[in-house]
């Protein structure tokens, strides 16, 4: 069981109120990811999940029992740290078993559930060797081999990811989706990288100084966006905002076209100047300054031989265009 | 840089600085082997002559040496007992956020700076006099007799003296070690069910480990060679209560004008305090590497 529910819970540091009101359901067994740009409150609304915050108000429920002002232990949560934050002086096996040693299990138990762990996430060869001794990819399998011992109600993740590279963050992004299949345990998952949301989230919120601006599955969120902060923050390259006349003309403020749905087009409505081209092999990134609408990114298949300075015409692909009204929210 | 001929030309730079060197040791130590070896009391100049093992072998089996050994290691031992322990208290008061932390900090390092002489006139005349002390006068307002430490508990007094001067410089390591424990560590911890003992056994203890073995080989060198306090206060005495080895070198060589005796006495201290080097580290000197 993984349930936790928040309702109108807040944070203020002080004056600066970080977190106003929010509600927010985690339905068991689901992988939920916090996603927002860096300073929006996302880590500071899983350390208050955690216990290591105490919420200024509003209630935390854990599998329906009120666990507002429950010690961090006491909540049947594991958390796996941006840092890792391993016992520097245990062997791999001591920092994964600390937590059964303070439960107090016996020996025999302690050791059959690390080496069980162990198996599970492939450090069965490391058991003896120090935090220091690792690389960082198993640096974070310790860790989250130290939050799987203790059978937890719901797994935390503070940025996990973070400090490995780009081709590890890839391989461990996999393995953690592929734990939550086998293992079937809430996960909650802190993230300021919207590709980590979109390939592993079953449920995505997007966060903005504190405020949840939408919650849904990846592609609901890709497909409608409610309002401008979502429709920019998730998707790759940026959606393209359009402004002005050329709103005007489909009835809105602001007309955005996702630069995977432009296509050039002979009849299109836009006429441009390729400004930057950024070949990626498989696909063609395209900056296309188009006069009276301003800087398009437009993703063409990798084929096309598009340069600085040549001129397209563009066109959006019909029913891909989303609209804003003056409060940015979709119309 | 590192070619063979700049190489040859910085072993020529610094070799005076280091030829300085180790004349200003070699030539203090060749004399004090030296002298030990001779027949030389200040009474009768002029009349040295050559005394073998004479020195060692008087100096060793005098009855004030067996105590002033013992006072020695006495010494040492109960300063570090009340530094580490208090140090390690102290620091972890230290790190709590409070307000006034500066003053506060720099008010707990203050002692360090005070000369021995100075905290043993102030320890002897205002706090530990059985007359005028503020001990005695607390005592007498609760209705007992005054102690008097000086005469009654000599080691155990200069001990506390000793302790209270060197009690800011383990306090300071201890507490810079503290500050530089990782935070998520802790909160891992505690998400891990460890309680507020445990996450001190098992976190913070190990992470000062090193700090310790530094603050305890560094006090251990200085506390050898403890001086000023004892012949400020109670010149050794009562009888040899208070005596340890650098008191009893200097009452032979000075007091009893046997520059001789105390030339071995000096060689016999050297010597142990290799002993007690050694020996401190062997036990703890492995937390040093890595």
């Amino acid at each position: 069981m993984g349930q936790i529910s928040l309702s109108a819970v807040t944070k203020s540091f002080g004056d600066v109120n970080v977190i106003p009101p929010l509600d927010l359901q985690i339905n068991d067994g689901e992988f939920v990811v916090f996603v927002g740009p860096s300073g929006c409150g996302k880590s500071t609304l899983l350390r208050l999940i955690a216990g290591l915050e105490d919420i200024s108000s509003g209630k935390i429920l854990i599998d329906g029992k009120d666990a507002t002002d429950a010690a961090p232990a006491e909540r049947g949560l594991a958390m796996v740290f941006q840092s890792y934050a391993l016992y520097p002086h245990m062997s791999v096996r001591k920092n994964i078993a600390f937590p059964l040693k303070m439960a107090k299990l016996s020996q025999a138990e302690q050791d059959r559930k690390v080496e069980n762990a162990a198996r599970i996430l492939n450090l069965s060869n490391y058991l003896d060797r120090r935090p220091g001794q690792l690389s960082g990819g198993q640096r974070q399998r310790v860790a989250i081999g130290r939050a799987i011992v203790r059978e937890p109600a719901a797994f935390l993740f503070d940025e996990p990811l973070s400090n490995l590279d780009a081709a590890l963050r890839v391989t461990m992004r996999q393995e953690i989706s592929e734990l939550h299949q086998t293992l079937k345990t809430t996960m909650v998952y802190v993230t300021h990288d919207q590709v980590e949301a979109m390939t592993m989230a079953d449920k995505i919120v997007v966060l903005n100084a504190g405020r949840i601006e939408q919650v849904g599955s990846p592609l609901e969120l890709y497909r409608s966006p409610r309002n401008l902060f979502v429709a920019g923050f998730i998707g790759s390259p940026k959606m393209n905002f359009i402004t002005g006349a050329e709103a005007k003309k489909h009835n809105c403020d602001t007309l955005g076209v996702r630069p995977e749905h432009v296509e050039v087009q002979a009849d299109g409505p836009w006429t441009g100047v390729v400004g930057l081209a950024e070949h990626l092999g498989s696909d063609t990134f395209l900056k296309v300054n188009v006069p009276g609408v301003g800087d398009l990114t437009v993703r063409v298949s990798g084929e096309m031989n598009l340069h600085h300075g040549d001129q397209v015409t563009l066109g959006p692909q019909s029913g891909k265009l989303y609209r804003f009204d003056a409060n940015g929210m979709a119309l | 840089m590192a070619t063979e001929h700049s190489r040859t030309a910085a072993r020529l730079m610094v070799s005076p600085a280091v030829i300085l060197l180790f004349l200003w040791m070699i030539v203090p130590l060749g004399m004090t082997i030296y002298f030990s070896f001779l027949r030389y009391n200040l009474l009768m100049p002029g009349m040295e002559s050559w005394a073998g093992f004479d020195n060692y072998y008087y100096f060793i089996t005098q009855p004030a040496f067996k105590s002033a050994l013992v006072n020695t290691l006495l010494l040492v031992a109960g300063v570090l007992l009340i530094t580490v322990f208090g140090g390690i208290a102290l620091a972890l008061l230290l790190d709590q956020p409070f307000r006034g932390q500066g003053i506060v900090r720099v008010m707990v390092i203050a002692p360090f700076f005070v000369m021995p002489t100075v905290s043993a006139l102030v320890w002897k005349n205002m706090f530990m006099n059985p007359v005028n002390g503020i001990f005695a006068h607390i005592s007498k307002s609760l209705g007992f007799q005054p102690f008097d430490f000086l005469s009654h508990a000599p080691l155990a007094s200069i001990i506390l003296i000793v302790a209270w001067s060197w009690l800011p410089f383990a306090t300071l390591i201890l507490l810079t070690a503290l500050q530089s424990l990782d935070r998520e560590q802790m909160e891992a911890a505690e998400m891990d069910g460890a309680n507020w003992l445990n996450r001190f056994i098992y976190l913070t203890l190990p992470h000062l480990t090193r700090s310790i073995t530094v603050v305890i080989l560094i006090q251990t060198i200085f506390l050898l060679s403890v001086f000023a306090e004892i012949l400020v206060t109670t010149n050794g005495g009562p009888g040899t209560a208070s005596t340890n080895l650098p008191f009893l070198v200097y009452a032979q060589s000075l007091l009893n004008f046997d520059v001789g005796g105390g030339s071995a006495g000096g060689i016999i201290a050297v010597i142990l305090a290799n002993i007690v080097a050694v020996f401190l580290m062997r036990m703890i000197g492995k937390n040093l590497e890595s």
